[in-house]
């Protein structure tokens, strides 16, 4: 237990430590490096609780696909950010009620039980021993829930053909890359030796 | 725990779908992979598609509802009805969309496999039996009607038409998924039966009915009724009009159909507290559609006023919450999906010199410059406003019958009231092509578009004549889900 508890206070530190550098940092990709790993330290912590698919998915989604995504998008498009800091002190006021907000729902979620005293009896399922989380989940995601699996994936499929209907462009004239082509270039067909006079160009 | 096994019954019951699923698949190789031409092989293959899914429908046999998946699907009498008559609004639409993409010289082939995606959504929205496969049912159709709101990308029109559904349609769905998280919280389950006995035995909470409101709000949308109906004049305008004429039909009786089946079989000891909003949805839908279309001058957006209109009066039915009720929901559905294509058909061949006009008074005179297609275009208007003995008459008549049965008297009034002053903007039309100085002939009518106008034209004309075999499937059908 003690090892399990070091290791809480570790991840948890980290996770903490990360998420204020998250935005402290000036540089923003910097900022995203962070986030990345405040992402890996709460999937740690997912795993201490035993919630092994959790920390799986917040790996391979958030870092994987999420986290490289903001890190296009901060290269890729010049975001000044000092400028999107000027107006920080007038909508403090906005920010501060809604986080605030955030506060009081959050506060309210911890202390269901208090309020509703019930409801902690409600909230305590119980973990069978001999199946794990990810074994659980495929045995329903895959048989009960094959056909809202299957369904998803069409969905994904038509998000897929509708961005390419409405953004794919063949125009005519524009060099792209022929890897083909690139690959069956040796020295004979590359390569032009040519005798030049001196005093004089090509 | 060993989940359902794939049966043999299953594979037979869920054919259509697994059908589109996979025929769209391999539309959309054939596509990609042939260089060109592609279009025309696509669209045969995906009509060849729809017949037989179609097919399937029809030769499963009917009788006591089966369910699958644990629920989530039924299969009885009302979804087999309904799927029929979203294939034939699918397929009208491909086949009126082929002379438009020659004209318009429109090179996707994705179209037709959108179409065909779009209706397998439907297919299963039709027949969810939770509130999940109706969730996914209505993205997998919502998702490919934005596209091909958009498919003319040269179009800003048609560009703001899906976008704007787009945005729309988004806030639906957060509405219909946060009322669908609310029953399931108040109620512990998402299978409308289970729904239907808890909320049986328990009575209805509070909570309970703040999410069948949003449950009611993100469906209302999707049938484009007052107060959700705003984008829908926008969306017929801007987008092209083999996508309107597609937008017009199969969609809103795929819509009208899971709306029915929500409320009747998920929420049936609860009439009073859904039938009061779906009363004053009705009346706002028909009255606004009454109103609004007069002053229109562009006939795409006179046709989305009116069926803004024609959804108010198929609600009235549903008002009702009878079988009675259910029956007149079917048959006005019936009718109007074979009176919109017709109209849509004859927007269609609007076209002078290889350009489509969509001005009302571009059809002035048309009972000279083409008197078969004024005289089906006249038939088709009358009936969209109910005149006897045409299909629209009765399909007023059984909602209306429905209505007074459940001694909703005012809104049968309001309903007939609406219908007459609906009239005057459809006979304008008539008025307008049989009495005023010619305009400019139209181009000839491509086969196909003759095609489906011939067929609408002639339910639409004869119903009068052959009305039961229409009226006893409906019958089955509305019977099967009480």
């Amino acid at each position: 237990m003690a090892l399990a508890a070091a290791f809480f206070y570790l991840f948890a530190g980290i996770v903490v430590a990360s998420a204020f550098m998250v935005i402290a940092a000036k540089n923003p990709v910097h900022s995203v490096l962070w986030l990345i790993l405040a992402f890996f330290n709460a999937a740690g912590l997912f795993l201490l609780l035993g919630a092994e698919f959790l920390a799986m998915i917040l790996v391979v989604v958030y870092v994987g696909a999420v986290a490289v995504l903001f890190l296009f998008v901060v290269m890729m498009l010049d975001v000044d950010f000092a400028e999107l800091r000027q107006g920080f002190l007038s909508y403090l006021p906005v920010g501060a009620v809604i986080g605030a907000v955030l506060l009081v729902e959050l506060l309210l979620v911890l202390t269901t039980g208090l309020f509703a005293p019930e409801s902690t009896a409600v909230a305590q399922v119980p973990i069978p021993d001999d199946v794990s989380n990810t074994e659980a989940i495929g045995q329903l995601l895959y048989t009960r829930y094959v056909l809202f699996f299957q369904l998803a994936g069409m969905v994904l499929l038509l998000a897929m053909v509708g961005a390419i209907v409405l953004t794919l462009r063949h125009k005519a004239g524009v060099k792209r890359q022929d890897i083909g082509a690139q690959v069956a270039r040796d020295p004979a067909t590359a390569i032009e030796v040519r005798k030049v006079e001196s005093g004089k160009g090509i | 725990m060993p989940g359902p096994a794939i049966t043999p019954e299953l594979l037979v019951a869920m054919s259509p779908e697994l059908l589109l699923a996979v025929g769209a698949m391999v539309l959309l190789m054939v596509g990609a992979f042939s260089r060109e031409g592609a279009l025309g092989i696509v669209t045969g293959g995906a009509i060849a598609l729809i017949v037989t899914a179609a097919a399937l429908v029809l030769i499963t046999p009917g009788g006591e509802p089966q369910t699958y998946f644990g629920g989530s699907i039924v299969i009885d009498d009302f979804a087999r009805f309904m799927k029929t008559l979203t294939l034939i609004g699918s397929l009208a639409a491909i086949v009126m969309s082929i002379d438009w993409m020659r004209t318009a010289r429109l090179e996707a082939f994705e179209y037709p496999v959108l179409i065909v995606l779009a209706t397998l959504g439907m297919l299963i929205m039709v027949s969810a039996g939770d509130l999940i496969a109706l969730y996914m049912g209505l993205e997998l159709q919502s998702l490919a009607l934005y596209v091909v709101a958009a498919i003319q990308r040269d179009s800003s029109r048609s560009t703001e038409a899906g976008l704007k559904y787009f945005a729309l349609g988004a806030l639906s769905s957060g509405m219909l998924l946060y009322g669908c998280s609310l029953i399931y919280g108040f109620t512990g389950t998402v299978e409308l039966e289970a729904i239907a006995n808890i909320v049986g035995r328990e009575g209805a909470s509070l909570g309970l009915i703040f999410g069948l409101v949003f449950l009611v709000a993100g469906l209302a949308f999707k049938v484009s009724a007052v107060p959700f109906h705003m984008w829908t004049p926008d969306v017929y305008e801007g987008a092209p009009t083999p996508v309107a004429a597609f937008f017009a039909a199969a969609p809103k009786v795929a819509a009208m159909a899971i709306f029915v089946r929500t409320l009747i079989s998920g929420f049936p000891t609860i009439t009073p507290e859904w039938q009061q909003i779906i009363i004053f949805v009705s009346v706002a839908s028909m009255l606004l559609g009454a109103f609004a279309a007069i002053g229109q001058r562009n006939i795409k957006r006179l046709m989305a006023y009116s069926s803004i209109g024609h959804m108010g009066f198929a609600l009235v039915g549903l008002a009702a919450g009878s079988e009675a009720g259910v029956r007149g929901v079917i048959i006005y559905m019936t009718l109007y999906l074979f009176m919109t294509i017709g109209a849509f058909a004859c927007i269609l061949a609007m076209r002078r010199n290889e350009a489509a006009v969509e001005d009302i008074e571009d059809l002035s005179g048309l009972s000279r410059t083409n008197p078969a297609m004024a005289f089906v275009l006249a038939m088709l208007l009358f009936s969209l406003a109910g005149i006897p003995p045409l299909a629209g008459f009765f399909a007023k008549f059984y909602v209306f019958l429905a209505a007074v049965e459940a001694e909703l008297y005012p809104l049968a009034v309001i309903g007939v009231l609406a219908s007459v002053v609906g009239a005057y903007y459809y006979l304008r039309i008539v008025k307008l092509m049989y009495f005023d100085e010619p305009a400019p002939a139209f181009d000839r009518m491509s086969r196909e578009l003759a095609t489906v106008l011939g067929i609408s034209g002639f339910v639409t004309i004869l119903f009068f004549a052959f009305p039961w075999p229409i009226i006893q499937a409906a019958s089955a059908a509305a019977k099967s889900l009480f």
